[in-house]
């Protein structure tokens, strides 16, 4: 117990340390941006030392021990447990596009918060401390050992779908996550997208390559206390501004109602439904060339080769030339490819012409049921992200790294705890930068537009963070003249309260440390599964300790690589399903992990049924469901929207599991005992 | 009267009755813990727009339910669970020592 102690008290006073080290250099880079030193230098300096940071700790926590290579050496005190975890879980996502979504959903977003929080109930109550109890490696470990089954009761089937099931999880997570290092990296350093994800890429290959679990446990924790710190203080000096309270998760509910007043106020302002009116005759005009079609395309067509023969013909300038040149040449190369683009633009435009929603306002809608519609998905994402959170290997493996079942239960509360210090305060940012762009920016003038805007609207020119244009021609911006994406709040946050630039460059740094610390998790539970549960387990149960870690290095290298390659390819459809990836976790893995600890007539042939049906409905109602996936909206059922298909996909799993366990022989003595020696205290 | 002799039966059979006690309490705390998790959920989603109206510290109840509300109700409900089960952890091992 004592020495228990003694390590804890040398793990705090590390972080201490590390905490004040980290002041001392945001201090001298506050100086140096005083003494004129430039943003770009900035960024690099964030980029460069926070990297080095985390190869640094890889470095030292380096080791070729299985049980310190897989978990930690099973010694992690609970409460820097549920540090890490909590940085392992606080994703790109979470961090930067959030407070965004919080912004343009408003009470809908909340479902995020709600179900990626009350997911940890599950985590505590239902799987964490079994797992721990059972003391294996991985999530496929654990299943296989629990429901046995295949060639001499090893449980082999059961093992491969559940590598199966945590490659399909965290892959697609992991690719948001490096394609989410590379966005930050070129955004605040200007260096091209593939170059930052491969930089981001190097520091989490020194990390988790050296060091396996034990070097990315202490990477999150130095990581957690960057994101946190990264996170509070420009949201605490947008209170202070706004609220006259360093407390922005208590000082927001004073906003609350001035949001709400600066709301209605702007609904019936003459010129705010004078640019929607403007909006909708645009949608209006695509809607009738939409009609027309395929005539319209046609005059459309002629219509741009006149124009560029009329600037030729008066010898326009050469600027005219070119916008002429360009318009024909953007024009649409078939009627088929008219009808999409133009269908696009008239959604966009009606989305702009859509009277705002208010804030705090639960499920608006124009009747009982459109609303209802609303609560309903809204129901079933917060259970679908909860059910997901008790799913997702990554975070369910570090269970195993605490020193007993108790240490297991405590470090569930600190990673919700952890998580809380920035969950809470997504909201109240949201509120805060809302009321502060309601206010200060709508109603001001174009000519005095502040610096944030014109830096932020440059730095993607493909898709602009934010973009705003004076639509009626009266030199006052509109709320319905700005088109901000979710992104750019938390990025810009720093400059809309009026802080310095360290303090951007510092929130840069924590989206990174937040992209990179899951990504790290990801990456291992991945080659863990390839390694530990395929290699080891399947293909070479002889091999020594020390060739296991090293094919799990060289697995973790081969993954991280192709993962690297998939994110730099930009890829849409994957970036597009990764909000599925919960339902697909809670439906893959849920009830054969729940099912597994409380109802022991549970066996290998229902643990199966159970993964594939949940799997099988989960998918197919994606695919069914998903216009980007080649569904059909009109098919969902009961009007829930694709990205909750866990609502059906884990009911689904739970009832083959239950139905094929009963219809096939109980599980044998030997797996009984087992459950019987989870079930019973340390 | 014959004195009565620890036998390992007698053990085994203290073990299996101490882990099935500890197992029902685990159940049952489980259970009770799980209906509050379900309830919160639940009870914020669905009533939220009937919550909409009444005002806690300026913020609409609805809406800071689903902000903040729900979310430290479920850090209460992990916080109870890991103190009664370390006390039910206790208890279990006082069950074995005592009858040692």
């Amino acid at each position: 117990m004592t020495k228990a102690q003694r390590y804890f008290g040398k793990l705090s006073r590390y972080y201490l340390w590390f905490t004040a080290c980290f002041g001392a250099f945001l201090f001298a880079l506050a100086v140096l941006e005083k003494e004129g030193m430039s943003r770009v230098w900035i960024g690099y300096l964030f980029m460069f030392a926070t990297i080095v940071l985390y190869a640094t700790i890889g470095v030292i926590s380096r080791t070729s021990n299985v049980t310190e290579y897989y978990v930690a050496g099973r010694r992690v005190p609970a409460l820097f447990n549920g540090m890490a975890t909590a940085a392992d879980w606080i994703s790109a996502a979470s961090f930067i596009s959030l407070a965004g979504g919080l912004y343009l959903h408003g009470f809908d977003g909340l479902a995020y918060i709600m179900g990626w929080t009350g997911g940890y109930c599950l985590v505590a109550l239902l799987i964490a401390p079994y797992l721990r109890k059972s003391a294996q490696f991985t999530i496929p470990d654990f299943l296989a050992a629990r429901y046995g089954g295949g060639a001499g009761g090893r449980g082999g089937p059961v093992r491969a779908m559940a590598v199966g099931a945590t490659i399909i999880v965290s892959f697609t997570y992991v690719v948001a996550q490096i394609y989410a290092v590379g966005l930050i990296a070129s955004r605040f350093t200007g260096v091209d997208f593939s170059v930052g994800i491969f930089l981001g890429l190097a520091s989490i290959l020194v990390c988790s390559f050296l060091g396996g679990m034990r070097a990315i446990t202490w990477t999150q924790v130095a990581q957690y206390i960057i994101i946190l710190v990264a996170f509070l203080i420009p949201a605490m000096w947008l209170s202070v501004k706004l609220a006259d309270n360093p407390v922005p998760q208590i000082a927001y509910g004073a906003v609350m109602p001035k949001l709400a007043a600066r709301e209605t106020q702007l609904l019936h302002d003459p010129s705010e439904i004078d640019v929607r009116q403007r909006f909708r005759q645009r949608a209006d005009a695509f809607t009738a060339r939409l009609a027309a079609l395929p005539a319209s395309w046609d005059a459309g067509r002629r219509e741009a080769q006149r124009q560029l023969d009329a600037v030729r013909m008066r010898n326009g300038s050469l600027s005219e030339l070119r916008v002429a040149e360009r318009a024909l040449i953007a024009y649409p190369k078939t009627p088929l490819d008219a009808a999409r683009l133009w269908r696009e633009q008239r959604d966009a435009n009606l989305l702009r012409a859509a009277v705002p929603e208010a804030h705090a306002t639960p499920f608006p809608g124009p009747d009982r049921a459109a609303s209802d519609i609303r609560r309903n998905n809204f129901l079933a994402l917060v259970l679908c992200l909860m059910l997901g959170t008790a799913a997702l290997p990554h975070i369910l493996m570090r269970s195993y790294t605490t020193p007993s079942v108790r240490a297991s239960r405590q470090s569930v509360f600190w990673t919700l705890f952890f998580i809380l210090l920035i969950y809470l305060t997504i909201p109240a940012l949201a509120v805060l930068a809302k009321y502060d762009i309601y206010t200060h920016l709508v109603g001001s003038y174009y000519s005095a537009l502040p610096n944030w805007i014109s830096y932020w609207a440059n730095v993607d020119k493909i898709n602009p963070l934010i973009s705003i244009v004076d639509i009626n021609g009266d030199g006052i911006v509109q709320l319905a003249e700005i088109a901000i994406d979710g992104d750019v709040l938390v990025l810009a946050t720093p400059e809309i309260g009026g802080l310095p630039y360290v303090i951007s460059g510092l929130v840069a740094a924590g989206g990174l440390a937040a992209a990179l610390s899951t990504a790290d998790g990801l990456l291992l539970a991945i080659s863990n599964a390839l390694s530990h549960d395929v290699y080891y387990k399947m293909v070479d149960p002889q091999a020594s300790t020390q060739k296991r870690v090293t094919i799990s290095k060289l697995l973790l290298l081969a993954v991280a690589f192709i993962a690297a390659y998939a994110a730099s390819q930009k890829p849409a459809d994957i970036l597009s399903v990764v909000g599925a990836a919960f339902s697909l976790a809670a439906s893959l893995l849920f009830p054969a992990l729940a099912l597994g600890v409380f109802w022991k007539r549970a066996n290998h042939i229902g643990a199966m049924a159970g993964m594939l049906t949940g799997f099988l409905v989960c998918v197919f109602y994606m695919l069914h469901t998903n216009p980007i996936l080649g569904g059909n909206a009109a098919a969902q059922w009961f009007h829930i929207a694709p990205i909750s298909a866990g609502v059906f996909g884990v009911p689904a799993g739970m009832l083959a599991l239950v139905v094929a366990s009963l219809l096939t022989r109980a599980p044998d003595p030997a797996t009984q005992g087992l459950l019987a020696h989870l079930r019973a205290p340390e | 009267m014959p004195e009565p002799i620890d036998t390992p039966a007698d053990r085994r059979a203290r073990l299996l009755a101490a882990r099935a006690s500890h197992w029902r309490t685990t159940r049952r705390v489980t259970a009770s813990l799980l209906t509050l998790w379900l309830a919160t959920t639940f009870g914020a989603v669905w009533f939220a727009r009937d919550l909409q109206n009444l005002s806690l510290w300026g913020w609409p109840l609805s809406f800071y339910m689903a902000a903040q509300g729900a979310s430290l109700v479920y850090l209460a409900v992990i916080g109870a669970y890991a103190w009664v089960m370390r006390r039910a952890d206790q208890r279990y091992a006082t069950a074995l020592d005592g009858a040692a």
